[in-house]
């Protein structure tokens, strides 16, 4: 009951929905288009259990480390705030207080992070990239010629512009067709194994 | 200098510069401003959760005159007992919280572990396999208006030879010797090509992010420049 039943419910469910896809009717899309909406609805409830376990998380450090308890709060606050500010439905339109913490509190906090990367992505590649091979030269100057795309060079601008073009719509799109290629033989193979029921981690112990 | 006055830009600016105090090492400030953020985000994605998604998809479904008020576009439809279905499997999987019933939530796991197999066998069969040897196997030499045209066919035969090279690279069932040897440097030349343009395309990115970061400090907070 605790492990065969996952495993038939994993091996009906996916047998399901490979089965619809051959089999085109008015049964299999209502399959498709429920199925589709369920995983949605029930990933919402994950959501919840992540959010559970954060709060539990963050309690338990601010119970027991003095020194990470100020930081703890601000979690919980910031939590807190956000759920008062979301309780009712017309908090997500346009000027409300919470989508104005929204964009004053998480999108400046997310922006600035990613654009940290600028700097360090800077110093990585001075160390990283010398062109110390006839390989890390092709990638640096590939890297080059792409970057110059946005900066305006007179007359090279144009030149540049459809060397950038070639780059992404040749070399770049064969070597990213092959990555795909190995990638979807990859997610096969997984979706297959777990169908079958021969991979069956996410089952978890006992 | 045009100093803002609105709390809010005061807020975003000091949180943007919290972030930015990381350059020198790891200080309170940032870590304030990462917790809140840890904070806030959570909240925001179970807020989104709730009215985005388990309202018009599950209660709406379930019971539309209940949230005639909220979706009044659901005013007057019947109630689709289908979605029962989600319901009880979202209660299982919150069994996770029950020590002694933690073993149900597998259940709503292994359906939507099994579901998205399914989804993902078909997809990627049809589009990342089947849709790219499709769209790689290409004509080698090409015509514009009726004569040769260069350009096109180089980058046909690049895209080809790419392709085909790029996976020998990737084939490690066989040793990379002679003429598969050669076939996989070259596919490694183009996977460099690729990894290149990908660099470039995160620095502009971030550069970007930096540079709208910036706008907002310079221009929003403090106004000694313009938009």
């Amino acid at each position: 009951m605790k492990r065969t039943l996952p495993l038939v419910i994993v091996f009906c469910s996916g047998i399901l929905l490979i089965i619809q896809h051959f089999i085109p009717s008015e049964e299999s899309e209502f399959l498709y288009t429920y199925a589709l909406d369920w995983i949605i609805t029930v990933g919402v409830y994950a959501i919840m259990l992540g959010i559970w376990s954060l709060i539990r998380v963050t309690v338990n450090k601010a119970r027991r480390d003095p020194g990470e308890r100020f930081y703890a709060i601000t979690t919980l606050a910031g939590f807190s705030f956000m759920v008062l500010t979301g309780w009712r439905a017309e908090s997500l339109h346009a000027g409300s207080i919470f989508m104005t913490a929204f964009n004053y509190i998480l999108i400046p906090i997310q922006a600035t992070i990613f654009s940290l990367l600028a700097f360090y992505v800077a110093s990585a590649s001075y160390r990283a990239f010398r062109a110390r091979s006839a390989l890390a030269t092709v990638l640096l100057l590939t890297a080059f010629i792409v970057m110059l795309r946005l900066i305006p060079l007179g007359p090279i601008s144009k030149a540049n512009n459809w060397l950038v073009g070639w780059i992404l719509m040749v070399p770049n799109l064969a070597a990213s067709r092959a990555i795909i290629l190995g990638v979807g033989l990859g997610m096969i193979a997984t979706s297959m194994k777990i169908i079958l029921g021969i991979e069956r981690k996410y089952l978890g112990g006992d | 200098m045009n100093l803002s006055g609105d709390i809010w830009v005061w807020v975003g600016a000091l949180l943007t510069l919290s972030i930015f105090s990381f350059l020198y090492k790891d200080n309170p400030f940032y870590k304030f401003a990462e917790h809140l953020f840890v904070g806030v985000s959570a909240a925001y994605w179970m807020c989104m959760g709730i009215w985005g998604t388990l309202v018009p998809n599950l209660f709406a479904k379930l019971h539309p005159p209940l949230m005639k008020t909220i979706l009044p576009a659901v005013a007057g439809k019947e109630p689709d007992y289908w979605y029962f279905i989600p319901l009880i499997l979202g209660i299982m999987f919150l069994m996770r919280l029950s020590p002694k019933g933690a073993w149900i939530s597998r259940w709503a796991l292994a359906f939507i572990v099994g579901t998205t197999a399914g989804l993902y066998l078909t997809r990627s069969l049809r589009s990342d396999f089947i849709g790219q040897i499709q769209y790689s196997i290409i004509p080698l030499v090409t015509y514009k208006d009726g004569a040769f045209n260069f350009v096109g066919t180089i980058s046909n035969i690049i895209i080809f030879l790419g392709v085909f090279c790029g996976l020998i690279y990737f084939f490690f069932s066989k040793e990379h010797k002679g003429a598969f040897g050669v076939a996989s440097r070259v596919g490694i030349y183009i996977l460099m090509i690729t990894f290149g343009a990908g660099f470039g395309y995160t620095v502009m990115a971030r550069i970007s992010l930096l540079v709208g970061r910036m706008q907002y400090l310079f221009a929003d907070w403090l106004g000694v420049i313009s938009r």
